[in-house]
């Protein structure tokens, strides 16, 4: 079964940085049963790790595997565009929007 | 709301800018450079970080959202600029901003630009950088399509970078000349500070300008002012009427070449003077400045002598024909010719080329052989700001000059005629040659219309040209036709007879 990982590149400690992951979350837990990584990091922390990854726009999601890469901006918060966005296969149950 | 003279300015380094703007850019600001394609905005951000390196050390951020770094770096190092090796410094650092090509990032819910902020103030305290430059804010705009959460983010970058303290220019794209700031309407959120970059044609000819739209609380001067891109120094705005007056004015005199004419300008000319002799086709005007040449040659002096119209081979065989040994004087190192027609560049760039050359050669001699070549290409306030520029160059290295002119032009004569009374208020000495009907011939005459500070001639004197040069005569007796209408109206250059002027030549 294939492992899906990602990274959230969130800016500080905002209530948009907390609403990207917590949707991350729930769309992964609805799509991949669980079966996922989320690595979260803080631009303005950890600034020259934005450099590397070229990350203009917080929140950024990278889904670093499987390939190809693929990249979303935004909180997430409309659940059905992010996981198509995002290519997450599709869910057992309809998940709820909102957070 | 600041006072006016308590802002405090960072000088760009760009060449003539300071001059324009009072002082440089304010300083802990953003200033939007705004101007259409091919304008130069990229490059005036590029020599804002690059001159404050070189002349100022102060550390810069080039943010780029259009070209890529590597793009920039290249550009950079052909106008000698080692963006290179001011990274390996640690004086330069660049915040990749670029869309990669055929990347598509969809947006889903809200987002901002925390990141690049983040990434920009890194780079700040990374190299301590006083400068930052943003290139080009379209093209965030087209990566980004909520152009509602892309004004508000530039904005709150701008307040980042004030809020570091540097300085910053943002360059952005105008759609068309004349119309509007920028497009996307990115003004508002800098709207303190704002110049704009033309690229024109006017008269036919590419014509750049710079003009200081507004700086908030801070003086500035007014208007479009013509700049260039020179291969070697970069934007150079041509420094035009920017005179400093001359705190002190020479005694010396130097001589013209022809014994009459210095007696006729009471004892020669001044050393800081500038010279014009005006006159048609044939009448004498290069013979006198071959012998001026000549006079600086005889007396050590080095002589550049530049012509917009001919061939160094035209002009050797002339001078030698009046037995003055051009290549001579070229081996002996005291004269340095500069030939080519006028339309090769425009009247920046001819500036540009002589100022380079006056630097180079530190002649205590000009020639400009004519400046009526330069009508051909140049519209007539451009070239008077061509002439105001080199006497400020000119006087301030106290070289003796001399500018030759046609009445009219004979290309456009239709126009108004040459700066005329523009050109001679700027001369300190001028002089007139003309044809003048006699009895039974077409005579030359000379006369010293205006001399400054020295009791000259004025009498209307014959004068003839042969091998061994131009002979002076005595005043004529009867009044000439040719020379009364010519002098009477405050020095028309026109008159009804210039027809005739075409005679045979000298």
């Amino acid at each position: 079964m294939t492992t899906y990982s990602f990274r959230l590149y969130v800016a500080g400690n905002s209530e948009r940085s907390h609403a990207a992951e917590v949707n991350l979350r729930f769309l992964c837990d609805a799509h991949l049963s669980g079966m996922y990584e989320v690595e979260v990091v803080d631009t303005v922390a950890r600034p020259e790790l934005a450099e590397e990854g070229r990350i203009l726009a917080t929140p950024t999601v990278v889904r670093l595997t499987p390939p190809p890469q693929r990249r979303v901006i935004g909180d997430l918060s409309d659940h059905g565009r992010a996981a198509i966005a995002l290519g997450l296969p599709a869910a057992d149950a309809s998940p709820m929007e909102g957070q | 709301m600041t006072g006016s003279n308590t802002i405090e300015r960072i000088p760009t380094g760009i060449s003539g800018f300071e001059h324009v703007t009072l002082g440089g850019l304010p300083a802990g600001r953003s200033t939007l450079v705004s101007g259409t394609t091919g304008s130069g905005k990229t490059l005036f951000a590029v020599e804002f970080l690059s001159r404050g390196i070189m002349r100022f050390n102060e550390s810069g951020v080039f943010v780029t959202f259009e070209e890529t770094s590597t793009d920039i770096r290249r550009n950079a190092a052909s106008l000698g600029f080692p963006v290179q090796l001011w990274e390996d410094e640690g004086k330069w650092a660049f915040v990749e901003a670029s869309a990669s090509i055929g990347e598509d990032t969809p947006a889903v819910g809200a987002y901002d630009f925390g990141a690049l902020v983040a990434r920009i103030e890194h780079a700040v305290r990374q190299t301590g950088a006083r400068r930052v430059a943003l290139d080009s804010l379209n093209a965030i705009f087209t990566q980004f399509t909520d152009s509602g959460i892309v004004r508000h983010e530039l904005f709150r970058i701008a307040s980042a970078l004030n809020a570091l303290g540097v300085t910053s220019v943002l360059t952005a794209e105008r759609p068309e000349e004349y119309d509007g700031v920028t497009r996307y309407g990115v003004e508002p959120f800098v709207l303190d500070n704002v110049i704009i970059l033309r690229n024109v044609l006017r008269q036919g000819r590419r014509t750049r300008t710079v003009e200081i739209v507004k700086f908030r609380g801070a003086q500035h001067r007014t208007g479009e002012w013509l700049f260039t891109i020179d291969p070697r120094d970069g934007i150079v705005v041509v420094p035009l009427a920017f005179l400093t007056p001359s705190d002190h004015a020479s005694l010396a005199r130097v001589s013209s070449g022809i014994p009459e004419l210095d007696e006729m300008c009471g004892g020669g000319f001044y050393r800081d003077a500038i010279v014009l002799i005006t006159g048609p086709t044939g009448a004498g005007k290069t013979m006198a400045s071959l012998r001026f040449a000549a006079a600086a040659v005889e007396a050590g002096e080095r002589c550049l002598l530049c012509t917009f119209d001919g061939t160094p081979g035209q002009l050797f065989r002339s001078a030698a024909s009046w037995g003055l040994d051009l290549k001579a004087m070229q081996a002996a190192g005291l004269l340095r010719v500069m030939c080519g027609y006028a339309e090769v560049m425009s009247p920046e760039d001819h500036f540009l080329q002589l100022r380079n050359a006056i630097e180079e050669f530190a002649p205590g001699r000009l020639v400009i052989d004519t400046l009526s070549a330069l009508e051909r290409v140049a519209a007539p306030r451009t070239l008077l700001d061509f002439i105001i520029a080199l006497t400020a160059v000119l006087r301030q290295r106290e070289i003796t000059t001399l500018l030759t002119g046609t009445p009219a032009g004979r290309f456009n004569s239709a126009n108004a005629p040459l700066i005329t009374s523009d050109v001679a208020a700027l001369a300190d000495v001028w002089i007139q040659l003309r044809y003048v009907t006699g009895p039974v011939e077409i005579q030359r005459a000379i006369a010293v219309l205006q001399a400054r500070g020295s009791a000259h001639d004025h009498s209307i004197r014959q004068f003839r040209i042969d091998r061994t040069g131009m002979h002076i005569g005595e005043p004529l007796t009867s009044a000439p036709h040719g020379f009364t209408e010519a002098i009477s109206p405050g020095g028309a250059w026109e008159s009804p007879e210039s027809e005739v002027t075409e005679g045979p030549s000298g």
